[in-house]
């Protein structure tokens, strides 16, 4: 098993015909098939997308709704630039496509905000926006991570950061251990999906049995997502986690890149988050290249 | 981005928020007309800088004794004698780090008769992913401090986007900020008002400390901290021309050329990394092994050779680099870009401290060979810690 997608899933690609859409669609068909089923794009319905590495062709719809319609798809990820990721993501919405990915960085806050409300009425997943996307491996990529650095395997990832997710990728990789799926929910301060209802769904899958929860500064996710692990605990469910919070010498009221990674008004600085994850039983890795050796740990006990 | 107080003011006010006449000046000259078109008889001398504290801050230049950043003059040589201590002397307080920030403009503004300080802030509250007011009776005070002793009084209010703030989000706020009669009569106009100049300009913080009863019983906005989301500057040219360069670091204001997010630190290695996250932890595994990053540095995730260029380029114009450290793990970036980009910024700004280069990612064995192959002495490593340690080792053999 996995979570949120796997070998079923079947992607519509909205800003497929842009350079960025291209080549990352190019890339998740050549990554053990992933069912990229089609493209939308408002004046070029009607239209072939083909790939350039093997001369695959995808159907282009002038809407979400038809190709969702057409194609069957239950997924849809966005590749559309920031002044019109929200738009994208509010078509989806009203597609009612289950699980949406917004892979664009920069979308205003504001916007998000407008958004958030919509999802909160409707039956829609959003992950993102400026996240690298999920991946199932050997079933579904769905965004911009690197599949060569997956291998099938045991360990649940869940992250704020695009780059550290690749690095916990790699090292439980390398450790042997390889992934159920790997989530990467975004560095933005508004976002669709937090650290908790990953978390939930890493427990409740059969086929993970660790979890890597990689943080940053900025807000109170972390220490929301630590008490829900201890809060579950209580109750008998817990695995083996290893975490890791980047920015430990951040300087506070500087935004560290990302618009939601600022310490400000003296919260959501490195140390609180550490103690809170550690509190709640999860190993915590004080360097980033030690996260997969921290969970090998972990699981010896 | 931020703006100064005086600019937040004009702009809070063209929605309909009520402040003090004031005048803004970059020159002693301009302070004596400033000060009688207002007509006194009391002045408010403020400095304008993007930092909170001023009026408890120190300037460098004068005696410890001497007044702060946010001055009151009784008199138009008191007001002239004041802009002359002020305006071109370097303001210290607790937000702007011990350089301080030279004070370029000042502000001259209308004294009020103040009865009660209030604290009013909207942001963007990332539990709820909605705007909220932050409201608390005890204003003029370091809204940390109260926080942090007495939480009770601070409330906090999420604003649904659907509705915008209703008559009853108006009245709780009044109710928290204990309001009554006319200035509750002010309050239940002011909030939506604030509410929609939030919105409208996409700021990220607007911070209003204090709001002020007068002894008349109106409120009026006395001190104003806006910033705005930069994601969001795209559909408001007018606002993007109130940035003031002259606030900003000139390394971070080349990098922002290229797109790149900087900031200048104070130590002694230059990093280069891709994503925020790993950039962050770049510079914590630096200091893990011992030695202090002298930047972050966020190539982002579409750099092209040009970009990876210009950011080598401005890490080593830091004559406090010691050594540079390129991360790079690829996934929209492919590693041949990246070799590329660091060789022709070698080959053009030369190198004069150690190298080290980790590759990892799309076009990994590409990236590496190029390196391998450039004959320039540059330190490959196989993963992060393996960099971190021959970085810090290669400055402290230096």
């Amino acid at each position: 098993m996995s979570i949120l997608i796997n070998k079923d899933t079947k992607v519509l690609v909205q800003g497929l015909t842009g350079k960025t859409g291209t080549f990352h669609t190019e890339q998740a068909l050549a990554y053990f098939g992933t069912q990229m089923v089609g493209g939308t794009h408002p004046k070029k319905g009607g239209e072939k997308w083909t790939s350039g590495l093997d001369g695959t062709e995808l159907p282009i719809f002038t809407t979400v709704a038809e190709g969702k319609e057409r194609t069957g798809a239950n997924a849809s990820v966005i590749y559309v630039p920031p002044a019109g990721a929200a738009a994208a993501i509010l078509e989806a919405i009203e597609a009612e496509v289950e699980l949406i990915v917004c892979i664009t960085e920069g979308v205003p806050v504001m916007d998000m905000v407008k958004v958030k409300r919509a999802l909160e009425k409707s039956n829609s997943r959003l992950i993102g926006p400026n996240c690298p996307g999920v991946l199932t491996p050997e079933e579904c990529k769905i965004g911009i991570m690197p599949g060569n650095i997956f291998q099938k395997g045991s360990v649940g990832i869940v992250s704020r950061s695009g780059t550290l997710t690749y690095e916990a990728v790699f090292q439980t990789t390398n450790a042997g251990l390889g992934q159920t799926t790997a989530v990467g929910i975004g560095g933005d301060p508004v976002k669709g999906t937090e650290f908790i209802d990953m978390l939930e769904m890493f427990l409740a899958d059969d086929e993970t049995k660790s979890i890597v929860m990689i943080g940053e500064i900025g807000g109170s996710a972390e220490e929301e997502a630590a008490q829900f692990i201890m809060d579950e605990a209580k109750k008998g469910r817990s695995k083996p986690m290893a975490g890791f919070i980047a920015g430990l010498t951040a300087p506070p009221g500087r935004t560290m890149g990302h618009a939601g990674a600022v310490i400000s008004g003296g919260k959501g600085g490195a140390e609180d988050k550490i103690a809170a994850m550690e509190a709640a039983g999860i190993n915590m890795s004080r360097s980033p290249a030690k996260i997969g050796e921290t969970l090998l740990k972990a699981l010896k006990g | 981005m931020n703006i100064h107080e005086y600019q937040a003011k004009k702009l809070l006010a063209s929605f309909g928020a009520p402040i003090a006449k004031g005048i803004p000046i970059f020159s002693s000259e301009e302070a004596k007309a400033a000060a009688e078109e207002l007509g006194g008889p009391l002045w408010v001398v403020k400095s304008q800088i993007h930092a909170g504290g001023r009026g408890k801050g120190k300037f460098k230049e004068l005696p410890e004794d001497a007044k702060g950043g946010v001055r009151l003059a009784f008199s138009m040589d008191e007001m002239q004698a004041h802009v002359d201590e002020m305006l071109g002397n370097t303001l210290v307080t607790k937000q702007t780090g011990p350089a301080g920030k030279q004070v370029n403009q000042l502000y001259i503004e209308d004294g009020a008769d103040i009865e009660r300080e209030l604290y009013l802030s909207i942001l963007v509250d990332r539990t709820t992913g909605r705007v909220a007011f932050v409201a608390s009776t005890e204003g003029g005070m370091d809204i940390e401090a109260v926080a942090e002793e007495t939480p009770d009084k601070i409330h906090t209010l999420p604003i649904d986007p659907d509705t915008g703030v209703t008559a009853d989000d108006a009245a709780k706020i009044c109710a928290s900020l204990e309001l009554d009669g006319v200035a509750k009569d002010d309050g239940m106009n002011l909030f939506p008002i604030l509410y929609k100049a939030f919105v409208e300009t996409d700021m990220a913080l607007l911070e209003i400390n204090p709001l002020i009863v007068m002894k008349d019983g109106r409120l009026r906005v006395l001190d104003a901290k806006v910033s705005f989301d930069n994601n969001a500057m795209f559909r408001h040219p007018d606002i993007a021309e109130l940035r003031d360069l002259t606030e900003e670091d000139e390394k971070e204001i080349e990098a922002s050329k290229y797109d790149l997010a900087y900031i200048a630190l104070d130590g002694t290695i230059g990093c280069m990394v891709n994503g925020a996250g790993l950039a962050m932890s770049t510079m914590d595994i630096i200091k893990l092994y011992g030695e202090e990053p002298a930047n972050f540095l966020d190539v982002g995730g579409g750099a092209n050779a040009e970009k990876v260029t210009a950011a080598f380029k401005i890490i080593t114009a830091d004559p406090s680099v010691k050594g540079i450290l390129v991360n790079i793990f690829g996934g929209i970036m492919r590693c041949d870009v990246i070799a590329e980009g660091v060789l022709t910024a070698v080959k053009e700004v030369g190198l004069q401290v150690p190298l080290v280069v980790r590759l990892e990612g799309t076009k990994v064995a590409e990236g590496k060979k190029l390196i391998a192959e450039s004959g320039l002495n540059v330190i490959a490593a196989d993963d992060l810690d393996d960099a971190a340690q021959k970085i810090v080792a290669a400055v402290k053999g230096a």
